[in-house]
């Protein structure tokens, strides 16, 4: 896809075959605003997304899914929260919208990102690391066809980090969800990605299997990816 | 109180609160779909319509009263249609609510769409992500984020539409028990002879009402009654 910006001409075009791809680049590459364009809250100005066989996306089709129904969970990197609603019906908004049954057990949710003690309390008396896994927990719970993960640790001080990338890890594990992490920390990439995408100044700049990617970005040795 | 206030205050007052009241509730919804569109859409004419929106502030309320007498009177265009299906409004009470209405109208509007402003337009596109279409937004995160706003334009609207005198009597005019509300009755007191009693009277409960109205807009508004919470 193509999108001009005032300061960023982008041009991308990739296929995804991992179950975790990761977006790295610099701040300002265009990585977020490939997972709007993904989402429907950027249209390019030519280009063609699709998710399997779904086609979301196809300027020279006329194809412009609307946003509510292109079924990708969108973790923001500000959460996004909603502030009158406390963390069980934040979790549960995207579920109710779709008028269906989560298939994704909203239990099963609940116990991998430990959301239990928090589900009377408001986003307002969360902390930022409870804040993301809620996010989290809420698009995963609207049944989304893909995970969107953009920035998820940004901002968080280390024992949040840390917790919410154990999370993370653990969702990988357990559930069978395609997702796009958009990240600029290769630690993140090296704990979560099978593949990396490399972005520099809205293009693409190369593309690496994970391990190769610990290789060249990670001088310590690597973790082990789950 | 019950003898401190005649027969006829007491009527006065009631009609006054029935009118006030109607005029908010019937304009609500057009004021919610006009602050709505202004907040969210850009189109061509905009500017004209915030411009009539603010008629009602600006022109002498009796240029209102009449402009309501051109329209809906008994034989006025579109007072004769109604007419002829039972519904009248020149010199009944339900002109009065229109008359209050059309005045308290641009204030509910103005604090609605500043409502509708103040909400974060990420929280709605997060919404959107999530499945939601436009209503289910809207009834879920627009307006239970903006109550607040909307609950301090209705009590504003509703200050407004209790003290309209200038569009009411020229539109409905002064029938004791029909049209004959608050403000117009101090008026017909201050023309009175031996009416000041009455005039003091009358004016203390407006003034208590009209600050109770403050009031409440100004507690609302500061989030003193949690109604919605602010955004993160």
């Amino acid at each position: 896809m193509r999108h001009a910006f005032a300061d960023l001409d982008l041009d991308v075009a990739f296929r995804a075959d991992a179950r975790t791809l990761a977006l790295f680049g610099d701040s300002g590459a265009g990585k977020t605003s490939i997972l709007n364009a993904i989402a429907g809250l950027l249209k390019p100005e030519r280009g063609r997304i699709a998710l399997d066989d779904r086609v979301l996306f196809d300027s020279e089709k006329r194809i412009d899914v609307p946003v509510n129904e292109r079924r990708v969970g969108y973790v923001f990197q500000d959460g996004r929260l909603f502030p009158h609603l406390d963390v069980r019906a934040n979790l549960l908004y995207g579920a109710r919208a779709r008028r269906e049954h989560a298939r994704t057990d909203f239990d099963a949710v609940v116990t991998l990102l430990e959301l239990a003690p928090l589900l009377r309390r408001t986003p307002s008396n969360l902390s930022g690391g409870e804040r993301q896994r809620v996010a989290i927990g809420r698009a995963l719970l609207a049944q989304p066809g893909a995970l969107l993960l953009d920035e998820p640790l940004t901002g968080l001080h280390f024992e949040a980090r840390r917790q919410v990338l154990e999370h993370l890890r653990r969702l990988k594990r357990e559930l069978r969800v395609f997702t796009l992490l958009v990240t600029h920390h290769a630690d993140e990439v090296a704990a979560l990605a099978d593949e990396v995408v490399l972005l520099a100044a809205g293009q693409v700049a190369g593309r690496l299997a994970r391990d190769d990617f610990v290789a060249r970005y990670l001088a310590a040795a690597p973790e082990t990816a789950v | 109180m019950t003898s401190w206030l005649s027969p006829e205050d007491w009527q006065a007052l009631a009609l006054s609160l029935r009118v006030a009241f109607l005029s908010v509730v019937f304009s609500l919804p057009v004021a919610l779909a006009l602050a709505w569109v202004l907040s969210r859409k850009r189109f061509l004419g905009r500017t004209l319509v915030e411009a009539l929106l603010f008629l009602p502030l600006i022109l002498p309320p009796v240029v209102t009263g009449y402009a309501l007498l051109a329209l809906l009177g008994r034989n006025a265009p579109v007072g004769r249609m109604l007419a002829d299906i039972g519904i009248v409004f020149a010199f009944r009470w339900t002109g009065a609510v229109i008359a209050a209405a059309v005045m308290g109208f641009p204030l509910l509007v103005l604090s609605i769409r500043v409502a509708f402003d103040g909400v974060d337009r990420r929280l709605e596109a997060a919404a959107e992500t999530l499945g939601a279409g436009a209503w289910r937004r809207f009834a879920t995160i627009t307006l239970p984020l903006s109550l607040r706003g909307l609950a301090a334009g209705c009590v504003l609207a509703f200050a407004r539409a209790f003290g309209e005198f200038g569009a009411t009597i020229s539109f409905v005019s002064n029938i004791p028990g029909e049209t004959r509300t608050l403000p117009i009755a101090i008026y017909e007191l201050l023309n009175v002879p031996g009416g000041m009693p009455g005039v003091q009277r009358l004016s203390l409960v407006a003034l208590f009402v009209a600050l109770a109205a403050a009031a409440s807009a100004t507690l609302i508004a500061g989030g003193v009654l949690r109604r919605g919470s602010a955004n993160e």
